[in-house]
């Protein structure tokens, strides 16, 4: 594949999302290019040193200008397909139809909340939240929402099915980074951000912490295990079935 | 200030005797504050490399436990070397270290005009050093949240060891250092705008002036505004506001109910310093690398005029970028696509200056004396650093690399080793102005063992931090304290990487070491070095000016033929090379006529 070819050398993980296709290619191109503008640069420079000494008059329009209105198009162009991206990926939110999940950071875990069979998420309040007791986000189990929410400490989701995430974090600033879903988004805490991607290849990947956040940073991640969709909603009903058996 | 005219500027009376009679280390004087400074900057340099090398054994060899020789965890280390090289190397060598024992030649001047601001300010700096490193000797350490000190993490003691009584010390260190900075940059612009002697026109002024002018500049600005953002983090932490804590944060089983803040104040608040501030770190060694290329080349900086304004547009946009650091810290997608686009129109003057240093030294068969290879070096180091510049400008491709090595390798590469290799060649070419005195002639170092320095260090530069890039792209993240030991997949992502990490490691101890052959160059020249003749580069910057050659008594009633009465003019502009007849023919600005005679002070 020539995407394979022209990525092995710069190390990246295999992407397994939609939206990382475009963002891959467009690293890629711009990778190759900084690295010929750098043998390009490095060429002038040494060839410069070595070549007879002259000392005939230059033309600044020619040496300085030209070259810079060159570049100055090329970073341009760069740029304007960069925003493209960047616009479908941030401009808009997720299709209302896509899988809602809540995501929260804490020193030094993530915990990953789905709604249940009545698709909405019970009311959550930061005095209650106690991982002991097995509620770490804080569900009010006072509110009707709260009997079909569940909690996991791994994120599951189905393939080629748009996940809207709500990311939380409960103490400090946490970085919410999926490398193989090309995604990051830093979360701050009492600022709750959505974003959305659709993962496509089942296996699991590795969820990190890229925000500082303590002594424990380093250690502070998670599996996001992407099924296919029959997997999935096989392991949803589980999950589901269990929950309603752990209340009654 | 002095109240007299422009054409009879201050520098042409003579100074009244200081009134104070302090002792030597508390003294005034322009040149020995300049000489503290560069101690200051070296303590601190070998301070931060020591530490630097202890993270890189730390992530790779997490079972060696260094922490019973260094104090602090992984963190608070790392937090001491990043606030440490930034603040106290970067910022304090160029601007202040070389701007007191420089700048005021380089414009005629006699003297820095605040004098006494600028005593204070070398001790407030000291002390601010002081305070910061005795953040370690506290029980629970330095404070662990990095240069950056996010809030909550740096607002509330309980959020990690050394997030009490270390971060105080911490702020109290950086206070400290920004009203030292804000008030050394009033006296470097005063100093610029007033001091300038007879003829020293903008437009006549080195480069380098121009860098310090930019730096000091963007300081005021920048400074002022972290002094403030401090201020709030401190009422914050004892005061019961909540500047920066938002509303009911459960930090460590504590509830923070009081809160009505946000986080993202201070991330605007510090990047609006942070950003200017590696700037401030540049700017000097961009005006420098100018000047050295030239007068090495000998020829006269390509595009001269061009350079100024892309010093001042840099300044300018500098100012405007630091939205790039937040590009996924839930700002608007719309105000990232515009703090994109500023971000990568810096490139655009930077471009400039490398295409104005690429065109300086076309096909001129420079002398490789050790200051213009650090000069050369500087140019390919800016080139590499730089050039990733434009991809991390990209939000989308931000996305995906924010808070990765690749961005530990570029600003390593374009702010560190670039800020490093022009303190270098500034070391090397103004080794005679900085151990002169008022009776004995200035030394120069070592060219050979400057030679084996460049190679070294320049090999080592980029053995450490290009590789950074590749393991950036893999995805290893910064701030982690180890890479094995790790559970889960990213266990995997990170233990994959470890053998390019080893290899990191081992090229960060050869580029440590090779300093050794400077500090042994450093130590042996001072006192053993070859005196140096009164222009050893042939420059022709005031700075080189002999001290009694070509200068005329001043026509006013004095009968005092004191070197200090004697009236400095510059009549030209820098870089006046005749290089069609001779390399060693040229004008220098204090010349009152064009002369084609070759000098007798060769430099070898």
């Amino acid at each position: 594949m020539a995407l394979h070819f022209i990525a092995e050398p710069w190390h990246l993980p295999a992407n397994a999302s939609i939206h990382g296709l475009a963002l891959d290619h467009h690293l890629l191109l711009n990778l190759w290019i900084v690295a010929a503008l750098f043998a390009l640069s490095h060429l002038i420079l040494l060839l410069g040193l070595v070549l007879r000494r002259t000392s005939a008059p230059r033309n600044t329009w020619r040496v300085e200008y030209l070259p810079l209105a060159a570049i100055t198009f090329l970073f341009i162009a760069l740029a304007a397909q960069a925003e493209r991206l960047w616009a479908d990926a941030r401009y808009t939110g997720a299709d209302p139809g896509a899988l809602q999940v809540e995501v929260t950071a804490m020193q030094f875990a993530w915990y990953f909340r789905y709604p249940g069979t009545d698709a909405t998420f019970a009311i959550t309040r930061p005095q209650l939240a106690d991982p002991a007791t097995g509620n770490p986000v804080g569900i009010d189990p006072s509110d009707p929402h709260a009997a079909d929410d569940f909690v996991t400490t791994e994120l599951v989701l189905p393939a080629h099915r748009e996940v809207d995430l709500t990311l939380h974090a409960q103490d400090v600033l946490h970085g919410f980074s999926i490398p193989q879903m090309r995604l990051q988004q830093t979360i701050l805490p009492g600022q709750p951000i959505h974003v959305h991607f659709t993962p496509t290849t089942p296996g699991t990947y590795a969820i990190l912490c890229t925000q500082l956040c303590g002594t424990g940073h380093f250690r502070m991640n998670a599996n996001l295990r992407v099924l296919s969709p029959a997997d999935f909603y096989a392991w949803l009903a589980a999950m589901q079935s269990a929950q309603k058996a752990a209340q009654s | 200030m002095t109240p007299t005219p422009r054409h009879q500027s201050s520098t042409t009376s003579p100074l009244p005797p200081n009134p104070y009679t302090l002792p030597p280390l508390f003294t005034t004087d322009h040149h020995t504050i300049g000489r503290l400074y560069l101690l200051l900057a070296l303590f601190s340099v070998i301070i931060g490399t020591t530490l630097s090398l202890h993270m890189r054994l730390h992530l790779i060899w997490p079972g060696l436990n260094i922490e019973r020789i260094l104090p602090g965890s992984y963190l608070a280390i790392m937090t001491v070397h990043g606030t440490i090289m930034l603040f106290f190397v970067l910022t304090t060598a160029p601007q202040s270290g070389f701007g007191n024992l420089i700048l005021p030649a380089q414009i005629g001047s006699r003297r820095m005009a605040l004098p006494l601001v600028n005593a204070f300010s070398f001790w407030l700096t000291a002390l601010s050093l002081l305070v910061l490193c005795s953040s370690a000797f506290t029980e629970a350490g330095s404070p662990l949240s990095g240069w950056t000190a996010y809030p909550p993490l740096s607002a509330v003691a309980s959020a990690g060891p050394g997030q009490g009584l270390g971060m105080d010390l911490w702020l109290a260190s950086i206070a400290l250092f920004a009203i030292a900075s804000t008030m050394s940059s009033i006296n470097t612009l005063v100093t610029i705008i007033r001091l300038r002697c007879e003829g020293m026109t903008w437009d006549r002024l080195p480069l380098t002036v121009w860098g310090w002018f930019t730096a000091a500049l963007l300081s005021i600005l920048a400074f002022s505004v972290l002094l403030a953002a401090l201020l709030l983090l401190f009422c914050d932490r004892h005061a019961g506001t909540s500047f920066f804590l938002p509303a009911n944060d459960l930090v460590n089983g504590t509830l923070h109910t009081s809160g009505s803040g946000s986080p993202l104040l201070w991330l605007h608040l510090f990047w609006f310093f942070g950003h200017p501030e590696v700037y401030i770190a540049i700017l000097p060694g961009m005006g420098l690398t100018s000047m050295l290329l030239a007068n090495f080349a000998r020829r006269r900086v390509f595009a001269y005029r061009t350079m100024i304004v892309t010093t001042l547009l840099i300044g300018f946009l500098g100012i405007l970028v630091w939205g790039h650091h937040m590009f996924i810290s839930g700002l608007s997608p719309y105000a990232i696509s515009a703090f994109s686009v500023s971000t990568i129109a810096i490139g655009i003057p930077a471009t400039a200056k490398v295409l104005s240093w690429l065109a300086t030294i076309w096909r001129s068969r420079p002398q490789y004396t050790t200051a213009m290879l650090f000069s050369l070096g500087f140019v390919s180091l800016f080139i590499t650093g730089g050039l990733t510049g434009p991809i991390l400008a990209q939000p989308i491709l931000d996305q995906y690399l924010h808070n990765t090595f690749f961005v530990v390798a570029h600003f390593h590469l374009i702010m560190a080793m670039a800020g490093v290799f022009a303190l270098f060649a500034a070391t090397y070419y103004w080794f005679p102005q900085i151990t002169r005195s008022a009776t004995c002639p200035g030394r120069l170092m070592s060219e050979t063992l400057g030679r084996w320095h460049f190679a070294t260090t320049l090999l080592g530069a980029y053995a450490t931090f290009l590789p950074m890039h590749l393991t950036g792209l893999a995805g290893e993240p910064r701030h982690y304290a180890q890479l094995s030991g790790v559970p889960n997949a990213a266990g995997h992502l990170l233990a994959d990487l470890l053998p390019l990490n080893r290899f990191i490691t081992a090229a960060a101890i050869f580029l440590a070491s090779a300093q050794l052959l400077f500090l042994v160059n450093l130590v042996r020249s001072l006192r053993h070095g070859q005196l140096a003749p009164t222009n050893p580069w042939q420059a022709t910057t005031m700075e080189w000016r002999p001290a009694l050659k070509n200068i005329s008594p001043i026509h006013e009633t004095n009968s005092r033929a004191d070197v200090s009465d004697l009236k400095i003019v510059v009549y030209r502009s820098p870089c006046e090379y005749h290089s069609s007849l001779h390399p060693s023919s040229f004008t220098p600005q204090w010349e009152p006529e064009i002369t084609l005679n070759t000098t007798d002070d060769d430099p070898e």
